[in-house]
């Protein structure tokens, strides 16, 4: 056995145990539902900045963000904008929902959803679309997991990597089950603290290894100018081209506003113990944006150091193979491995929570009894639903739905976010609002899988306005048609006299 | 209530970012790594620093 197979089995066995030893932190009692999902709403800022960036900067972004920096030039950097102005929504938007969610006793955004407009429907379908989403990002963590095990090789390679795939997922289901929301909350410490090693010594040595970044995007300008354009897309370069200045600003805007929807991202902000953590982490969390930014780099850094290679997904485990000595490429393998089952659990948590809370039950203020036990097995079934996912269709599904998942989420957006602000909308409207947006998105991404050759869905969409062609994101599109939808149908509701149903919470409850 | 007008601060971040033809150039460059990029790195920092503001200015004094 390599030193790195070795550092690597060290470092990932202590996690595991480290996830079921925190069914045991503060003493909980786990079989309350607020302190198995949320670790009891009681962690303060340096935990909470922990679990966030473990649960929002995942081993998949780390890898995918250089990957498209390596493949789309310039206009892959969308990601540090969007990372960038997400903390003012969180700072505003979250903050308040957080305030709501303690007064009233939320665990989802779909539990606020119920309480807020009184609509089953409503609820459900905010509920499923949350779901729905987070299962091709669970799939992406346990992908980025099954790639490390079959480099490394020996025993973790067997079948392709599957067999340690599936011994990492009955760890991951059993702790999550055991310990839940603590468990990622701890790992995440270790899971932060490898990242940051890792990205740090990275953006030190490779750029310097390669001459300085002045060396760097030079070489790159040559070889991305040298490179083949795709047929009807925009060359990729180090600057955007004009004709991608709507598109950067748009993939920017629309990821923002729906970062912070989706299921995950919800859970973990929820498990803080006041509104001023929030809004103290929302300052604070965007130290794990500059890393992303210089880890984008990296795609660069990989052009220019020659790396050639049909899956843009591996520069990153490249890059470390050829700069890096064996015991810290076990570092950095370790560092994926373990920036998967963060989020993995988490995601699975939040999923399992909407089902339980949502769709199964209906929210209700007194929560109902074995509601936890249900959220628990659910959440072996969440695991199990990812993990056949990874087995059963190819890479590309995950990442295509995971893809049309994010387009999907922004359609939550009116009712949650804009809920937050308003009672205006009528709930029907809100729900054909929100059908009119997951139509409008499914079928703008189906469109570029037709248009394009070799056939793959894309997250732009070349909108013809007159003589004017907008390429924007598809996310954001759907979000324009489902707002026109839902405030010409809160008109015609108006108009009609229709109820607007019973509202819940008060004033008093948005309040400090 | 009124200390929240502090929180208009926060469009600027969205602003500086959401306009790409004012930051889309290779010059001034910085340690060799063009406008484009470290202009909107410095953005992540700032944005970073107004939020810590804006929440000095308008945290409660019970806040933990």
């Amino acid at each position: 056995m390599s030193s790195g197979t070795i550092i690597f089995l060290i470092l990932v066995v202590g996690v595991t145990v480290m996830g079921f030893l925190a069914s045991g932190w503060g003493k909980a009692n786990l079989q309350q539902f607020d302190e198995w999902a949320l670790g009891g709403r009681r962690f303060g800022t340096l935990v909470s900045w922990f679990l966030l960036g473990g649960d929002l900067y995942t081993a998949y972004t780390f890898i995918a963000v250089p990957a498209l920096v390596y493949g789309a030039g310039a206009l892959g950097f969308f990601a540090v904008p969007y990372a960038t102005i997400a903390y003012p929504v969180v700072f505003v938007v979250l903050a308040r929902f957080w305030t709501v969610a303690k007064k009233r006793g939320y665990i989802t955004s779909a539990d606020f959803v119920r309480d807020r407009y009184g609509d089953r429907a409503l609820e459900v379908a905010i509920a499923i679309t949350g779901v729905i989403a987070a299962l091709p990002y669970i799939a992406l963590q346990l992908i980025g997991m099954k790639t490390v095990f079959s480099q490394i090789g020996g025993a973790f390679g067997a079948g392709g990597g599957f067999v340690a795939l599936g011994v990492a997922f009955v760890v991951l289901a059993a702790y999550t089950y055991t310990s839940g929301l603590r468990a990622p909350a701890m790992i995440a410490f270790v899971k932060d603290a490898l990242i940051y090693i890792t990205v740090i010594a990275a953006i030190v040595v490779v750029p310097a290894a390669l001459g300085g970044w002045g060396h760097v995007f030079s070489s790159v300008q040559t070889a991305l100018a040298a490179r083949p354009a795709a047929p009807g897309a925009a060359p990729a370069g180090i600057l955007l081209s004009p004709g991608m200045y709507f598109a950067y600003a748009t993939m920017a805007f629309g990821s923002c506003l729906s970062l912070f929807i989706y299921p995950h991202s919800i859970t973990s902000l929820l498990a803080a113990k006041s509104k001023f953590v929030i809004q103290r982490n929302a300052a604070l969390l965007p130290a794990y944006s500059l890393l992303l930014g210089f880890l984008a780099l990296l795609g660069f850094c990989a052009i220019a150091a020659g790396i050639a290679t049909k899956d843009p997904n591996a520069i990153v485990p490249l890059l470390f193979a050829k700069y890096f000595p064996d015991w810290f490429a076990g570092v950095a393998n370790a560092a994926i491995v373990i920036g998967a089952l963060v989020p993995a659990a988490i995601m699975a948590i939040g999923a399992a929570n909407l089902l339980a809370s949502n769709v199964f039950e209906e929210f209700s203020a007194q929560r109902p009894p074995g509601e936890t036990r249900v959220a628990k097995l659910l959440t072996l079934a969440v695991c199990a639903c990812a993990l056949i996912f990874v087995v059963e269709l190819p890479v590309q599904y995950a990442i295509t739905l995971q893809l049309l998942g994010g387009a999907w989420m922004l359609q939550i957006f009116p009712a949650f976010a804009l809920g937050l602000y308003t009672r205006w909308f009528h709930p029907s409207a809100l729900l054909l609002g929100w059908a009119a947006g997951m139509l409008t998105g499914s079928g703008m991404a189906y469109s570029t899988f037709l248009t394009s050759t070799p056939h793959k869905f894309g997250s732009v969409f070349p909108l013809q306005l007159g003589s004017l062609k907008l390429i924007g994101f598809i996310a954001l599109y759907a979000l324009i048609a489902n707002l026109a939808v839902a405030v010409l149908a809160t008109l015609a509701f108006g108009a009609a006299k229709a109820s607007k149903g019973t509202d819940g919470t008060t004033a008093q409850d948005y309040a400090v | 209530m009124k200390r929240r007008a502090w929180y208009w601060l926060l469009i600027a971040p969205f602003v500086a970012t959401l306009w790409p033809p004012f930051y889309n150039h290779a010059d001034p460059a910085l340690f060799g790594m063009p406008f484009f990029y470290w202009y909107q790195l410095l953005w992540v920092v700032l944005t970073s620093l107004l939020l810590g503001f804006v929440l000095l200015m308008t945290r409660e004094r019970t806040d933990v």
